[in-house]
């Protein structure tokens, strides 16, 4: 039988393990950031991640923004229609896209496709000796492969939740014109009247911070690769898990923090 | 010799976990001298590359390089160490996202010491030192043979004239003939270069062809040091049998047990 010092052990252990974590993850972070304040700067690497995570998403994230506007314009009609409410569907579309189903679906989209190439990459670099060879190429690693990512994603994502709030508007209005039978100036004016700067704002603040932590798991969870091609593919997993919690997490929390009286 | 010093490791140690890895290294390189440092899968070759360049910090011991200990080093002077090194990994490490003329003179791009423009001549001029056509440069290294990767991996650890060159088993996984061809390349090179080499091998023929001087790390100790000359009639037990590869002696009978 477990005896209740043993428990208390463990619990200690789990509790240092993950505050040992989350401080190398900080001072990660930390170090990554200091990078971008010191010269040499590197315009080229900025612009290539930028253009990879910007460019390269916009398909995915674009069809992902119209189709949920699509369904959500559907389902908030047939749902409102039982009370006679079927005016707001306008409102409740463009609410709830640019507030939270823009940057999260940005997000979690991303994590998938940008966090995962990233974990894979570093990894990749980490289990064949080419983050070695930078250092030995008077490179910090630090410098070349993380900050400029980080860089790249807190930028990027704004942009790309700008395209997919207003295709996921786009796409509220195409079903609610074509399909439910609202007049289009009226839908548009009932989106618009509703809409505040602060809920377009907060989801773009909302989007810099899904950016800069899908960035900061790929890169951590590939610099921490070991063990070849199974590592890279474990820090792949972790890399994208690890971003999509902390997505979902960081929501709930800017929401409170911008929209709790 | 020890004011023509380029290298001195002195009672170097490194464990990882309960396993020892280097008890103890102490070896001496003189410059414009290339070591090569033999030793068998595990015996601690890479390590001790790895703790002189940095890579890895040692537990223990002194790791000098013209005379300064430089596991003491500030940042910037540890980058100026690095500026006159040059390193050729065994599977060449090259950055898969970027062509092959990047590749080389990517030292040379990373510090602004010369535009993008005159890394492409630069590039093609040291490609052509390993016998590759300037072309090459446009590749991307996944598109390169093993031979042409090792040619490139060196063509960039000699881009920035380093005056010390560290090569970790420049011959592992190519035929005989291109390892021949390889060993030659890096002594042109480092006698071109006038700079200091210090490889590590357990390729016999290689390491005959490309070291003046010779070492065996054992057990994470050096057990013998001297003439590259010498190697296989050392009149050290371990050494030999290493060098002649023979079945029987010391090292094969401590694996048996």
């Amino acid at each position: 039988m477990t005896a209740p010092i043993d428990i208390v052990a463990g619990l200690g252990r789990a509790v240092m393990g993950a505050s040992a974590h989350v401080g190398a993850l900080v001072i990660f972070a930390a170090n990554a950031l200091a990078q971008l304040f010191r010269p040499p700067y590197g315009p080229r690497q900025f612009l290539r991640h930028f253009v990879e995570i910007a460019y390269f998403s916009l398909p995915v994230v674009a069809l992902t923004a119209l189709f949920t506007g699509m369904v959500l314009a559907l389902q908030t009609y047939t749902g409102f229609a039982r009370f006679n409410a079927e005016s707001a569907v306008a409102s409740v579309v463009v609410l709830s896209i640019t507030r939270e189903l823009g940057p999260v679906l940005t997000g979690l989209i991303v994590a998938g496709r940008v966090g995962a190439a990233m974990a894979a990459e570093i990894g990749t670099m980490r289990v064949t000796d080419q983050i070695d060879a930078l250092r030995t190429l008077s490179t910090e690693p630090m410098k070349y492969l993380v900050a400029p990512r980080l860089l790249a994603g807190t930028l990027a994502l704004p942009l790309l939740v700008v395209v997919a709030n207003t295709l996921g508007v786009m796409g509220g209005f195409l079903v609610a014109t074509l399909s439910l039978g609202f007049a289009g100036p009226a839908y548009l004016s009932g989106s618009w009247d509703v809409l505040e700067a602060m809920d377009v704002i907060s989801g773009l603040i909302k989007a810099g911070v899904f950016g800069f932590l899908i960035t900061l798991m790929g890169c951590w969870y590939g610099y921490q690769s070991q063990g070849g091609a199974q590592g890279v593919g474990k820090a792949t997993t972790k890399a994208v898990v690890a971003a999509s919690i902390l997505i979902l997490a960081f929501d709930y929390v800017l929401t409170q923090a911008f929209f709790s009286r | 010799m020890s004011a023509n010093l380029k290298i001195r490791l002195r009672g170097l140690r490194k464990s990882f976990g309960e396993k020892v890895v280097l008890d103890g290294v102490d070896l001496d390189v003189a410059a414009r001298h290339s070591m090569v440092l033999l030793g068998g899968s595990g015996s601690g070759k890479s390590v001790t590359i790895k703790c002189i360049l940095g890579l890895i910090p040692p537990d223990d011991g002194v790791v000098e390089i013209d005379g300064r200990d430089v596991t003491r080093l500030s940042r910037r002077d540890r980058a100026e160490l690095l500026d006159r090194t040059g390193m050729l990994f065994q599977n060449g490490a090259l950055f898969d996202s970027l062509p092959v003329w990047e590749n080389v003179c990517f030292k040379l791009l990373a510090q602004n010491r010369i535009t993008r423009r005159a890394a492409r001549d630069r590039a093609a001029e040291v490609l052509a030192q390993v016998g590759l056509a300037a072309s090459v440069g446009d590749l991307s290294p996944s598109e390169l043979s093993g031979g042409m990767q090792k040619r490139v991996a060196l063509a960039r650890a000699i881009a920035s004239k380093p005056d010390i060159i560290f090569f970790d088993e420049p011959t592992t996984g190519l035929d005989p003939i291109m390892g021949a061809v390889i060993d030659g390349l890096i002594v042109d090179c480092v006698e071109k270069l006038g700079a200091t080499a210090f490889s590590i091998t357990h390729d016999m023929a290689s390491a005959r062809r490309i070291g003046d001087h010779a070492a065996m790390i054992h057990k994470g100790r050096i057990i013998w040091a001297g003439h590259a000359e010498a190697l296989g009639h050392t009149g050290n037990a371990m050494v030999d049998q290493f060098a002649n590869g023979e079945r029987e002696g010391p090292i094969q009978m401590e694996l048996r047990r």
